[in-house]
């Protein structure tokens, strides 16, 4: 193995570390979101639980920019051609994310009940949108998605967007990932909030991971009778990062299951994906809320993980052009690049890491309704 | 063959130029209000005097106004290059892609965490430990800024990368290179310390608005004070940094440059004039009506009286061959993606500096493919291609004019202010309190058009010499553009107006009777009509 390849493969690693994180963390305000209106059914609860993440939302969202960031780097030709194919949903998934920011730092501003019940739903759709159209973009890369490349580099999508969007099973792991943010955010809300936002919080979020649960293992069963990917003919995984050439590439029902069969400890991975979601739930259910977000971590691991077992190599396969799938081999950056990247984040992340518990530490102990109330800081 | 659809690439480009201008207005404010308010907040931990923590609030709840939208419409640039420009993310996104997400790491993240603490940590933390994290937020918000030049000054002067017909783009080969490039460098110095000047004026033309309505007295005299020093010393690095900038462009970016200035035709130095006022036409290419002061021109670009300047005609002449030595490697580059052979290679290396021109020569190409162009069909595509080299003169040309109008009356007028302010004779020089009020927005006005300037100069490029505009753009069709941009009009205006009603809200109500009930924006403009 150069050293080339072992770049390659550690970034495609970090990928499935980002995309946790970013699920995980953004997740978890955007459940927040989502739930506002029907865990706060007064104007004092709804700022409570917008108080609640306050301190954090925005270092949250940031997870965000670097997933996108990162995978600019060091997947340049991935990143290119994944966001431009899936136009109209990223638009649709920018123009709610841009709605956040804004809601939060306006909403309670401005004391009129119109004002602050239209960012309600600005945080409703800004909370659910997101979190839909990350989780429906695993569940199109998974069917293959149409495109082809021309000699310059330029993609050609071959496949309306429509396809895109009205999918069964897209729409199935979009609801996942709403359902897995909603417990989430519930979770957030049980650490900081007091009752009544707690019990109703308890309930949403119990429900939220069980739902995640039996949604998954439906996905699972699903990739049985669904075409997969898989290489036909050995690759060369030091080839230069180009998708034009030296990749083999069929469609094969099932194929998705394939590296399961031959390496059935991988198995373990959506096992763990799937217990840490009930006990999660079952958890929430007990009042051990800290021991249920830690588990809600290892539920997001669990299915990025799953989804990154059954498809390596590929990052976004190909359904017209196989043989062009941008992969884990042929979308990378150059070796520089992942090498100066990877010193820059392994300097970086466990800064990041830390400073962000610290703020968490910072901020710690229950948000009353009447602490919002009288102070002036208070979103 | 797909062809690139010319309306997509305009509609990108609008759409681009679009989001990125409007981002532009938030972020120079928070660059130097972050500044101001841990300047503000330092003298507070100090002296320990109640007041200025009032002012460090107050201005510091301004900045996190513009702070979330500048946060949410920062979003909208780093995905614009993945849903639109996929062919420039392919082609440059090894490097540029590098800078970003530097920037995510090291700087945005340090200041979207620690802007929660300073927002909500006021009474969780010592004195001490909140100035820190507020100096956190300032360093995060400016070492932004830093990267995102750095990315800026490789489309313009591409440093640290070279081309690799094997993946075919330009790959990341220096990271010091990259850093240090001296283009990276003056275009951060000269954009943060904007951005330095769009906060000082902000808060002299709120503290002047106080000072005229007789309230806050203390608080604005202060205020108007920090904010008047501070954008002094700010608006001569602005100038300065200008001037580096300039003679930077003249080296590496001659196209730019000669657009800058108008000039058609070669200078001819020392005599050559500088046109203060012209009104060049870009498709007869010459200028209508000029009015030019000699012997400034060439001391200002070259710092010397004997160096000319290329004029757009002889910049268009020494282009022709650069044209037909880019078709050569285009086509070369082509074959050898089929053949591999070490031939096709020999020819692509010989040519290669002239690539970007073989690109550009696309346009006018039997379907956009070079290698379909006949021996007897040449000279017309590179007749055709040479204008192609120059960007927008009209829109280059007064876009840097307008920008250096209002950079030199930034100065005169901080210095007014300085003066009258150091004298303590403010609030008896009513005049120049009324023009501190309405040069709120000037600022503001003159990054966006030194943005123009910067990036308009830049065409037909992305990649400067390297890649064309017209290949960059994602493959979209002409209704996915009308979506997007629909949508980005309705959100973005809707959010001005939310904005400016939210900023002139805060504003008039003051910092310490939060509970006065505020009345219409107009109010403001009432207030100010009857003294002009």
């Amino acid at each position: 193995m150069t050293a080339y390849v072992i770049l390659k493969l550690l970034w495609t690693g970090i990928l499935g570390f980002l995309l946790s994180a970013l699920g995980l963390m953004v997740g978890m305000d955007m459940g927040v979101g989502t739930l506002l209106r029907f865990v706060g059914r007064t104007d004092p609860e709804r700022r409570t639980m917008l108080n609640i993440i306050g301190p954090h939302w925005d270092g949250n969202q940031v997870w965000f920019v670097l997933g996108g960031g990162a995978i600019f780097a060091a997947f340049p030709s991935l990143y290119g051609t994944s966001f431009s194919i899936f136009y109209v949903v990223m638009i649709l998934l920018l123009f709610s994310m841009i709605l956040r920011p804004v809601a939060f730092e306006y909403r309670s501003k401005v004391e009129n009940k119109h004002w602050r019940a239209g960012w309600d739903v600005a945080f409703l759709i800004s909370g659910f949108v997101p979190m839909f159209v990350f989780g429906a973009a695993f569940g199109n890369v998974l069917q293959g998605v149409g495109y082809h490349f021309l000699w310059t580099g330029q993609y050609i999508q071959d496949e309306s967007f429509w396809s895109y969007l009205l999918n069964p099973f897209a729409i199935l792991c979009g609801l996942m990932s709403v359902a897995l943010s909603v417990q989430q955010g519930g979770a957030m809300l049980m650490l900081r909030a007091e009752e009544p936002i707690y019990s109703r919080a308890k309930q949403y979020s119990s429900l939220g991971g069980l739902v995640a649960a039996i949604l998954f293992v439906i996905g699972g069963v699903w990739m049985h009778s669904m075409k997969g990917f898989m290489l036909t003919a050995p690759v060369d995984p030091n080839m230069p990062a180009n998708p034009l050439h030296g990749q083999h590439v069929a469609m094969v029902k099932g194929a998705w299951l394939t590296h399961f069969t031959a390496h059935p400890l991988l198995w373990l991975i959506p096992i763990i994906g799937t217990v840490c979601m009930v006990a999660s739930s079952f958890c929430l259910r007990r009042d051990h809320v800290g021991l249920a977000w830690w588990l809600g971590a290892g539920s997001w691991i669990g299915t990025i993980g799953t989804i990154g077992a059954a498809m390596f190599p590929f990052l976004m396969p190909s359904s017209t052009a196989p043989d062009q799938s941008l992969s884990t081999w042929n979308a990378t950056g150059s070796a520089y690049g992942l090498t100066a990247m990877l010193v820059v984040s392994s300097i970086f992340i466990p800064i990041i890491l830390s400073y962000t518990s610290w703020c968490y530490h910072v901020m710690r102990g229950r948000v009353s309704v009447h602490d919002v109330i009288n102070s002036h800081d208070s979103y | 063959m797909d062809l690139i659809n010319p309306h997509v690439v305009d509609l990108s480009r609008f759409q681009f130029a679009m989001t990125a201008l409007y981002h532009f207005m938030f972020v120079p404010l928070t660059l130097g209000l972050t500044f101001l308010v841990a300047a503000i907040e330092t003298v507070y931990v100090i002296t320990g005097r109640r007041i200025y923590r009032d002012m460090a609030k107050f201005w510091g709840h301004l900045f996190a106004i513009n702070f979330a939208l500048g946060v949410a419409t920062g979003l909208t640039m780093e995905f614009e290059f993945g849903t639109n420009w996929s062919m420039y993310s392919h082609f440059f996104g090894d490097m540029f892609g590098t800078p970003l997400a530097i920037e995510g790491l090291m700087a945005f993240f340090m200041e979207s965490t620690f802007i929660g603490l300073m927002v909500f940590g006021w009474d969780r933390l010592s004195r001490p430990a909140h100035l820190a994290i507020t100096f956190l937020v300032a360093v995060g918000s400016n070492l932004s800024a830093l990267w995102i030049l750095i990315a800026n000054a490789g489309m313009n002067v591409p440093a640290g990368t070279h081309f690799d017909p094997d993946t075919m783009r330009m790959q990341f080969q220096s990271f010091v290179e990259l850093v240090f490039s001296e283009d990276a460098q003056a275009k951060f110095v000269h954009t943060s310390v904007a951005g330095y000047v769009c906060a000082a004026m902000l808060i002299m033309g709120i503290s002047a608005f106080y000072l005229l309505r007789g309230r806050h007295r203390e608080l604005a005299l202060r205020s108007f004070r920090i904010a008047t020093l501070f954008g002094l010393i700010s608006s001569v690095a602005v100038i300065t940094l200008g001037d580096v900038l300039g003679r930077m462009d003249y080296a590496k970016q001659p196209t730019k440059i000669a657009a800058i200035e108008g000039l058609w035709h070669t200078s001819n130095p020392p005599y050559a004039p500088w046109a203060a006022f012209a009104l060049p036409d870009d498709a007869k290419q010459e200028n209508h009506f000029e009015i030019g002061i000699p012997f400034v021109l060439t001391p200002l670009i070259t710092h010397s009286f004997t160096q000319p300047i290329t004029g757009m005609h002889e910049l268009e002449d020494q282009a022709a061959p650069r044209i037909r030595s880019g078709i050569v490697a285009i086509n070369a580059l082509k074959h050898y993606g089929d053949t591999h052979s070490s031939a096709d290679l020999a020819t692509f290396r010989a040519h290669e500096d002239d690539m970007g021109f073989g690109f550009l020569a696309m346009r006018h190409s039997p379907n956009q493919d070079t290698s379909a162009i006949t021996e007897a069909d040449l000279e017309r595509v590179v007749h055709q291609t040479q204008p192609d080299i120059l960007p927008n003169v009209f829109a280059t040309f007064w876009a840097f004019r307008i920008m250096v109008a209002l950079g030199g009356f930034f100065f005169i007028f901080f210095a007014f202010s300085t003066f009258f302010s150091l004298r303590n004779q403010l609030e008896s020089n009513r005049w120049l309190l009324h023009i501190a009020v309405w040069a709120i927005p000037l600022p503001v006005m003159a990054t966006e058009f030194g943005w123009i300037t910067a990036e308009a100069g830049r065409q037909p490029w992305t990649v400067f010499n390297r890649l064309p505009t017209f290949l960059s753009s994602s493959s979209h069709t002409v209704g996915y553009m009308t979506f997007s941009l629909i949508g980005f009009i309705l959100l973005y205006s809707a959010l001005i107006v939310a904005e400016f009603y939210l900023m002139f809200r805060y504003a008039r109500r003051g910092p310490q009777d939060h509970t006065s009930h505020d009345t219409t924006l107009s109010g403001l403009h009432n207030a100010q009509g009857g003294h002009f």
